[in-house]
């Protein structure tokens, strides 16, 4: 799974803080998503897709099955 | 559905239980979801009450949420001077204007910052349940408990006087009731325009560390760009002042009311305090205090679920009605403090969602248990009939809650 946040539609609601502080925190500076983790272990894959779906404003997209990175 | 065009309805407002929502809106849910609303200023609209729905409305950019645009749902027609939304005032603005105020504020109220507050919020709370037991039975539980708790968190937060509370309170008080005349509202917005205007001004010359004065030298300082002006900063203060009172408040009275009227689901927090968080949602879901939705206009002729809106039209989004539908919450009329935390619209949807709705949360998730443990035979005083609730104001609750427990 990776998750993908679109930083400037994030209005800072913290839903996704809320449901996932392992994944998620929000800036010191304007209060927006900071994506802790973009490709969380198995254990936190339904929290990040709460996440995805609570969140106010469609900033949190999840992949899940992305290409693998290349090296 | 009913092919042929049916005549518009109004609002529901007339409530048969306490905390259930007018019983038309489940029958519009279920057989007329986007309905024609006929509005007091003799326009004619639509009604949203399905979730599903409501949430796309609320996402949706072709939709604007100035007032000065809009129709009222409920109460008298406004006067244009008063549906005019001031500088500032940014709940009812629409991007970009709303990105910009919005984006300096919400640093303040992050999960982890409002999560940082509750050893603060946990003394507040102690030291009104120890006035209480100090004053011993019955109480008034707003005047005691709920109404001082989130009017002493914000003015801490934003830099505001506790000391000046009765008048704040009393001006919010006004301006949420559906039976003010214009005059009465007009003087009650004034004299809390200007009071906040004042403060701006003393925080110029005397800042402190609170919001007030950090979001001033934020704006202050060297390279700010297009920085707020002071009718800017009395506007915002005004609405994060009046926002972070008077909801937090109601939801505390009313869902202590909810709560004391189903013993099972009080036992249970009571007994399982780490059920907070969950109940909490719950309990916004099942009370949705906004009680006569969310309002907004159409910007260009749109499309939802096969009706079409037009350009100019008002929309009601039913907050409450949605946060009861069954296809979105089993069993929606039972309160259940164990439900698994959905996505219910208590605090809005889309880029207006609630910016204080952590706060909030960390209020609630402390009080509430806390009050249930210092007094566990807690009981209404009165006769549930006897208890004044909040059906003609903007905000839902109760003016009252006289409680009382064995000493």
């Amino acid at each position: 799974m990776k998750i993908v946040a679109d930083h400037d539609r994030c209005r800072g609601a913290g839903q996704c803080v809320f449901s996932a502080p392992d994944l998620f925190d929000q800036s010191d500076e304007d209060g927006t998503v900071i994506v802790l983790d973009d490709h969380p272990p198995p254990e936190s894959h339904a929290r990040a897709r709460r996440a995805a779906r609570l969140c106010p404003n469609s900033v949190i997209r999840i992949i899940e099955n992305p290409e693998p990175a290349h090296p | 559905m009913s092919t042929t065009e049916s005549s518009p309805v109004v609002l529901p407002t007339h409530r048969t239980c306490p905390f259930d929502p007018p019983q038309e809106y489940a029958l519009l849910r279920e057989h007329e979801p986007v309905a024609r609303l006929a509005f007091p200023d003799g326009k004619t609209g639509w009604l949203l009450t399905r979730h599903e729905d409501v949430r796309a409305l609320l996402a949706d950019e072709r939709f604007s949420s100035d007032r000065a645009r809009a129709s009222s749902p409920v109460g008298r027609p406004l006067r244009p001077e008063e549906m005019e939304a001031r500088p500032g005032m940014f709940l009812s603005k629409d991007p970009p204007e709303h990105t910009r105020y919005r984006r300096m504020v919400t640093r303040y109220f992050t999960v982890r910052r409002m999560r940082a507050l509750a050893p603060r919020i946990e003394e507040i709370v102690t030291d009104r349940l120890d006035a209480m037991e100090r004053s011993g039975p019955p109480v008034d539980l707003v005047r005691t408990f709920t109404l001082p708790i989130p009017s002493l968190v914000i003015c801490e937060l934003l830099g505001v006087p506790y000391a000046d509370r009765d008048r704040f309170q009393r001006w919010t008080s006004t301006m949420l009731r559906l039976d003010v005349s214009a005059g009465e509202m007009l003087a009650a917005r004034d004299a809390l325009y200007a009071y906040m205007g004042d403060l701006v001004s003393a925080k110029r010359e005397h800042p402190d560390d609170a919001l007030l004065s950090s979001l001033i030298a934020a704006n202050a300082a060297e390279g700010a760009q297009a920085p707020l002006t002071d009718e800017e900063l009395t506007g915002i203060g005004l609405l994060l002042l009046v926002a972070g009172h008077e909801t937090t408040a109601n939801m505390l009275a009313l869902g202590t009311y909810a709560l004391l009227s189903h013993p099972a689901q009080s036992r249970m927090l009571r007994e399982h305090p780490e059920l907070a968080e969950r109940a909490v949602e719950e309990l916004l879901r099942y009370l949705s205090i906004a009680q006569f939705g969310a309002v907004r206009v159409a910007l260009e002729d749109v499309e939802i679920a096969g009706r079409r809106i037009r350009a100019g039209e008002t929309v009601v989004a039913a907050l409450a009605a949605a946060n009861r539908d069954p296809e979105q919450f089993p069993g929606p009329d039972e309160l259940d403090l164990t439900r698994e935390p959905s996505h219910h619209v208590a605090f809005g949807h889309g880029v207006h969602q609630c910016l204080g709705q952590q706060l909030a949360r960390v209020e609630m998730q402390i009080a509430l248990p806390a009050l249930l443990r210092r007094f566990p035979t807690l009981r209404l005083a009165v006769p549930p009939e006897r208890i004044p609730m909040r059906d003609d104001m903007f905000i839902y609750g109760v003016h009252e809650l006289p409680l009382t427990w064995e000493e």
